[in-house]
């Protein structure tokens, strides 16, 4: 962990340089929001077993990166999610309830709010970091001040994708923030398996574009990481790649079985004890006195009651009808769909109809 | 007089109107800009336009298309060039995951107004993967339009409706047809509506159905067979493959009751199976005889020293006509 930059350590003591862009209110925020989106998973991992949601892919250990790096952005941005990033995505400002909505298998979970760029889970590997090449450049020639983040984990960088993406941002210099979430595994495959360079942060010499590995459960170190980056954008200096070192506590989906491929308790274990995102800037903060037992326990009772009402919200969603499934495949729907939604409705056919 | 066009000139012109006329008009491609692009499509309009709007991307078919759609969904009108359509494979799950699904997925809250342009077909002499008819895979994804020009005029007017559609629209060249001839272009902006099949020559006996560089094929059949046998044939150019005009088509089965269907793509599901299917679904009290097709084979587009034994020719349309005509 040593060649990783890092600003807080997991012992909860400032070993960087905060360059007095971080205060007190930011880090009480990103302490809350690090809770929340903790609760939104665990809850959500729950509704699954219950058979109130499908399958979900949950994150819990990667809360630094997702919402330190959200937290970086401004509203104006584009962000661009893998089905594993919806923490990011809440804490840019989806509601709780959209994501809910997609893993209960509502298309409506992709809209992002107005005036916000989120875009839809991105379900393919690699391919939402071409877009955030696209979107960017689209900002530059157009003089908006955004930038765009993809985010995508270790095994996406193993595919052509990713490369041209790099090589796409590098040539034409868009204001693009590529954000790995390394957190060791491709599902069964082990980086080490994935690639044979080192790191992913080195791909970026390749593109001559800045690379830098951090600890991505230093929430400070993301959120300082992410402002350079997005300041290099901003000021016409191209992209960055910035690879999060971090690790994920439970299976890829709830469809998976994570002891099959590596030592699950243990790893998990040991990540949990010694280098928790949530548990280090806890102890940081109660050390700065900014926080105490019965905040905490306010904190807790808050968010849950948050995510309870999201759930209520979702849940009491119009259940979607199945002409529901020819809307939006055009501006105007072809003849074809349009005949078939009308036999879709039809009455059966089938009844009356002699042996 | 009357200016005539060659169908790549009105292309190029189609470009330089909508780039004149629409700034968030962005051209994208491998060696399209000071090279004007293999086939000389985009000639001159980076010096008109500038490397921003008209630019010469790195080899990366993904790069390219990915990166049109992330344009396209911020504001701008991408029209991309893959050099021949076989080069659109690296390209194609951007194509069928993400083009094709934006508005889809987002409930119409983000579209992905763009074209994509490619040369296809056979008939050029070109090495391997130059001469490919595989329009059926973007055909099949919806979401997607396709369109396939037979003609200069059309290719300029279906060219300009693609870069003013909402819509994802593939763009087929049928290179064989790029200066086979020239025809009159007028010079003003026009459109050729996508989704409207062209009745090329009207007739009573038999209707026959093409796009792309059997076009030619199907009218020179046609003549021949008028000569030799007296049969009167109708030529429709469907123009557009996806959505197809069924009313275009139906309208003609129930005056002649025949049909063939010549394409150069691959039999098997190929559109001509579509056209068959349609025919049946709406007409089939009105056919006095099987429909017939007249395609390119299930094996790979051969190279080019058995090229035009692949290839439809005026004498398998016939042969397939007079089949219909003497059931």
């Amino acid at each position: 962990m040593s060649s990783l930059y890092q600003v807080l350590s997991p012992a909860g003591e400032l070993v960087g340089d905060l360059k007095g862009q971080l205060d007190e209110a930011t880090m009480i925020k990103m302490y809350e929001n690090m809770v929340l989106v903790r609760q939104f998973d665990r809850k959500s991992i729950n509704l699954q077993r219950q058979g109130r949601m499908g399958t979900y892919a949950p994150f819990e250990g990667q809360e630094a990166s997702q919402v330190g790096s959200a937290m970086a952005l401004t509203p104006g941005d584009w962000l661009f999610p893998t089905y594993r990033d919806h923490a990011a995505a809440i804490v840019h400002g989806q509601s709780m309830a959209r994501v809910f909505l997609y893993w209960m298998g509502h298309m409506e979970g992709s809209i992002s709010p107005k005036h916000l760029n989120i875009m839809p889970s991105c379900v393919p590997i690699a391919t939402q970091m071409v877009h955030a090449v696209g979107t960017a450049w689209a900002s530059k020639l157009q003089n908006e001040k955004h930038v765009s983040i993809a985010y995508f984990g270790d095994g996406a960088s193993s595919e052509g994708d990713f490369h041209e993406a790099l090589n796409f941002a590098g040539v034409f210099q868009t204001p693009t923030i590529f954000f790995c979430q390394n957190n060791g595994f491709a599902i069964s495959v082990p980086f080490s398996q994935q690639s044979a360079s080192k790191t992913i942060a080195q791909r970026s010499a390749a593109y001559d574009i800045p690379g830098v590995r951090i600890d991505g459960n230093d929430i400070f170190a993301v959120w300082l990481t992410m402002k350079e980056a997005m300041q290099r954008g901003l000021e016409g200096k191209g992209p960055t790649l910035i690879e999060a070192v971090t690790f994920r506590y439970g299976a890829h989906t709830t469809a998976d079985d994570p002891k099959k491929y590596r030592d699950q308790e243990s790893l998990s274990e040991e990540w949990r004890q010694e280098r928790d995102p949530l548990q280090r800037l806890r102890v940081y903060l109660e050390n700065q006195g900014l926080w105490n037992e019965t905040k905490e326990t306010e904190l807790i009772a808050r968010v849950n009651e948050q995510i309870d009402a999201a759930l209520v919200e979702a849940e009491s969603y119009p259940k979607s009808k199945p002409e529901d499934m020819f809307k939006h495949v055009y501006a105007e729907p072809s003849w074809m769909a349009t005949e078939q939604e009308s036999e879709l409705v039809k009455p059966s056919k089938q009844e009356g109809i002699p042996a | 007089m009357k200016r005539k066009l060659t169908m790549i000139q009105a292309i190029t012109e189609a470009m330089d109107q909508k780039l004149a006329d629409d700034s968030r008009i962005m051209l994208l491609g491998e060696d399209i800009g000071v090279n004007g692009g293999v086939f000389r499509a985009t000639e001159d309009l980076i010096h008109k336009y500038g490397p921003d709007r008209v630019v010469d991307t790195p080899l990366a078919e993904a790069g390219i298309i990915g990166a049109a759609i992330g344009l396209a969904m911020n504001g701008k009108i991408p029209v991309v060039e893959i050099q021949f359509l076989a080069f659109i494979y690296p390209g194609f799950e951007q194509i069928v995951s993400h083009a094709a699904r934006m508005r889809y997925r987002t409930r119409g809250q983000y579209r992905v107004p763009m074209v994509i342009r490619t040369p296809y077909g056979a008939g050029i002499r070109g090495p391997e993967l130059h001469s490919e008819s595989v329009e059926t895979f973007f055909a099949h994804v919806p979401g997607l339009k396709v369109v396939a020009p037979s003609t200069p005029y059309d290719a300029k007017g279906l060219l300009i409706a693609a870069m003013e559609d909402p819509d994802p629209v593939i763009f087929l060249e049928p290179t064989k047809l790029y200066r086979a001839f020239k025809q009159e272009v007028p010079e003003e902006m026009y459109r050729v509506p996508i989704g409207k099949a062209k009745v090329v020559q009207e007739g009573s006996d038999v209707s026959i159905f093409a796009w792309g560089a059997m076009l030619r094929v199907a009218e020179d059949a046609a003549k021949q067979i008028e000569r030799e046998n007296g049969l009167s044939c109708e030529v429709i150019d469907l123009r557009t493959l996806y959505p197809l005009d069924r009313d275009t088509i139906i309208a003609s089965v129930k005056k002649t009751g025949r049909a063939v269907v010549v394409h150069e793509a691959h039999k098997t599901a190929g559109l001509g199976a579509e056209i068959i299917s349609i025919i049946n679904d709406e007409a089939l009290i009105y056919m006095k005889a099987p429909v017939k097709r007249i395609t390119g084979y299930d094996v790979p587009v051969p190279q080019f020293s058995i090229e035009d034994d692949y290839l439809p020719t005026a004498e398998r349309v016939k042969d397939g006509i007079m089949e219909t005509a003497t059931f």
